[in-house]
């Protein structure tokens, strides 16, 4: 590479940049190695890296264990992994667990409905995360394949068998909390913004203000149990809301109170020229809000929409203390088993990953949608 | 005779403790231009905008195009179809073309067809000298050409009435030319017009009549011609003066 350099003063700069090798170099030095100390930052950290790399790599792959055999009656014998414990990952666990992971107590011989649903649900975020789909027909999509997620579960038609929905359980369960979650919230949470704006109407006003700072002041865990150990205490005998709705009812409410904050920021950053020249036009007020208002406030605040929802899509692990049985408690109750009891790093590595490419996806996908509705909109 | 397409008669205005329109009565015949003109903080602003009531006044009576200005939402309505607005900081709408920024309103409030709406925004782009940038945003215009889309955008609405609030004043001196000719076109098509301007040249050509508010009364109003001549009031002399010197 200084080769390169100390060459022609013309043919430098094409080779920098033509050539991909010594790009590369050009970029390690003035971004690693552009002074002494940056050097010095540069190649401590390399080391650390390398290190901690070539450990976990020994740990997680040279060193792991795959498969334990079993015995006559069927159950795991892990003793190898026991003997490796510390030395190499015991991946055997997740071998013989993912299917209860990802899918909870939902019938062994049916599970193909909750692995559909799940592919399903993975498509719907991609398409609507692409602009060529932004039609209207993707919201019937949308509603279609919602009412299609619901019937597989479920099933009791076609000869599919009934499974109640507290056999359901694993990756389903989380989808399903935070898809429903966030598509209940989101527009209660708009309304809610621009109800605790509205000057006109004290009412209005001073219901979403309690709404949104009552449900703000309280822990999500309490509403969680308010929603399924207190609320059936105030229903007349006979009725029974479903568990699972409750919680999910519970999350809408939570969501919407944060998300009716991030909303509200957004509406107050838009100048309020926008709104007048909306009036003067004669725009009415939802023609104004819906063309005008919200397009630009939420465009506003989409890093710290996708934040929320980030971190509400983490936070149905809580549903774990009212025995629902989301990703994380599939998780938890795999490793409850004597045989395969300590072996938590390799099931937690697994869950964070599952959630990790699900948040990372949202993290990126907003950072896309910035920059696209940044283009040419400057004022 | 027939009667006048704005009427004022004895509006007050109040914001909290400061009293902003003392008292004013004015009316605009239809065809008529009037330019508005007065110190800063005088009550232009608040008074052009009672007009379409983007401000509620408290007193008195105002009556534009034969409909009077209440509380009821269908008047409201009636009237804000009737009169177009342009606004001195432009106030385009970022996140719409600028064919989109002119078609909104005539699709939404007037319901006409979308390519009729297309065709008569391009029609008034065309007038305000910019139909090719019909696909941009209006980031990318500078601020001449924005505020001659945002008179563009008024005029697809087809008012009878156009009010405008400084429109120039926050242009860069190369620019004011552009949007003045754009209006002093408008107003040769016998618009009735309301400006609020410190363009004295422009109200010279234009003006039909020039009011002069001070401290939220109408201290002055004539033709043009006689009342820079000639002001019959110390604080109207000052004012022009004042004008006078910063330009
Ligand atoms: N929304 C408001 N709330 C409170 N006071 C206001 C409001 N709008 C205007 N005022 C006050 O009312 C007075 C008249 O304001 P207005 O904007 O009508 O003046 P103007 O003649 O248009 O001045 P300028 O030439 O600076 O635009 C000013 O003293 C101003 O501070
Ligand atoms: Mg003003």
């Amino acid at each position: 590479m200084s080769a390169s350099h100390s060459s022609s003063v013309e043919r430098a700069p094409t080779l920098a940049l033509g050539a991909p090798l010594s790009r590369a170099a050009f970029w390690l030095r003035s971004r690693l190695f552009a002074t002494p100390v940056s050097a010095v930052v540069s190649l401590a950290l390399l080391y650390l890296l390398l290190r901690w790399g070539w450990d976990f790599f020994g740990w997680a792959v040279l060193h792991a264990i795959w498969q334990v055999p079993h015995d006559a009656a069927g159950l795991p014998q892990t003793g190898v992994c026991r003997a490796a414990e510390g030395v190499g990952a015991c991946w055997a666990v997740v071998a013989e667990k993912y299917r209860f992971i990802l899918f909870g107590f939902y019938p062994y011989a049916q599970q193909w409905r909750p692995a559909i649903c799940v592919l399903l649900f993975i498509g719907l975020y991609a398409a609507s995360a692409q602009q060529r789909f932004w039609r209207r027909e993707l919201a019937l999509i949308w509603a279609v394949a919602l009412v299609l997620i619901g019937a597989l579960m479920w099933g009791g038609f076609a000869g599919l068998p009934l499974v109640a929905d507290d056999q359901w359980g694993g990756l389903p369960i989380t989808l399903i909390l935070a898809t429903f979650g966030l598509a209940g919230a989101f527009p209660l949470a708009v309304l809610a913004a621009l109800g605790r704006r509205s000057r006109g109407m004290p009412a209005v006003r001073m219901l979403c203000v309690c709404y949104i700072e009552l449900i703000r002041g309280v822990p999500l865990i309490s509403l969680l149990f308010m929603a399924s150990v207190m609320f059936p205490l105030f229903l007349p005998a006979g009725v029974d809301i479903d568990k699972l709705l409750r919680a999910q009812i519970a999350f809408v409410l939570f969501a919407g109170a944060y998300l009716a904050e991030v909303v509200r920021a957004g509406l107050q950053a838009l100048p309020k020229g926008q709104s007048e020249a909306a009036d003067a036009l004669g725009l009415g007020y939802w023609q104004k809000t819906m063309l005008i208002v919200l397009p630009q406030a939420l465009r506003q605040v989409i890093p710290m929409l996708v934040n929320t929802f980030i971190g509400f899509f983490k936070d149905t692990s809580l549903v774990l203390i009212i025995g629902i049985f989301d990703l994380t408690t599939t998780g938890r109750t795999a490793i409850d088993e004597p045989a395969w009891q300590g072996f938590g790093n390799e099931i937690y590595l697994l869950l964070a990953a599952i959630y990790f490419t699900f948040c990372f996806a949202m993290s990126r996908t907003s950072a896309r949608l910035e920059h696209l509705f940044s283009r040419g909109q400057r004022r | 005779m027939s009667e006048p397409a704005i009427l004022m008669e004895h509006v007050q205005k109040w914001f909290g403790q400061m009293h902003v329109l003392r008292d004013i009565s004015l009316s605009v015949e239809t065809g008529e231009r009037v330019v508005v003109c007065g110190p800063s903080g005088s009550g232009k602003s608040t008074m052009i905008r009672c007009i379409n009531r983007l401000e509620e006044h408290q007193k008195g009576r105002i009556v534009v195009d034969g409909t009077e200005l209440t509380s009821d939402v269908r008047a409201l309505d009636t009237i804000r179809r009737e009169v177009g607005m342009v606004f001195q900081s432009f106030n385009l709408f970022p996140h719409l073309t600028i064919l989109q920024n002119c078609t909104l309103a005539p699709i939404r409030v007037r319901r006409m067809p979308k390519r009729e709406a297309e065709e008569l925004a391009m029609e008034y782009l065309r007038r305000v000298k910019i139909p090719e940038q019909a696909a941009k945003y209006p980031g990318q215009l500078s601020g001449g050409q924005q505020q001659r889309v945002a008179i563009a955008r008024a005029l697809c609405m087809q008012p009878k009435i156009m009010l405008f609030d400084e429109p120039t004043s926050a242009l860069d001196p190369e620019m004011i030319k552009e949007v003045l000719d754009t209006m002093i076109g408008l107003a040769e098509t016998g618009m009735t017009m309301v400006c609020v301007t410190h363009e004295m040249g422009f109200a010279r050509q234009v003006a039909n009549r020039v009011v002069f508010m001070d401290r939220g009364e109408v201290v002055e109003s004539g033709p043009p011609a006689e009342i820079f001549a000639n002001p019959a009031t110390d604080r109207l002399r000052l004012f022009l003066s004042q004008i006078l010197r910063g330009h």
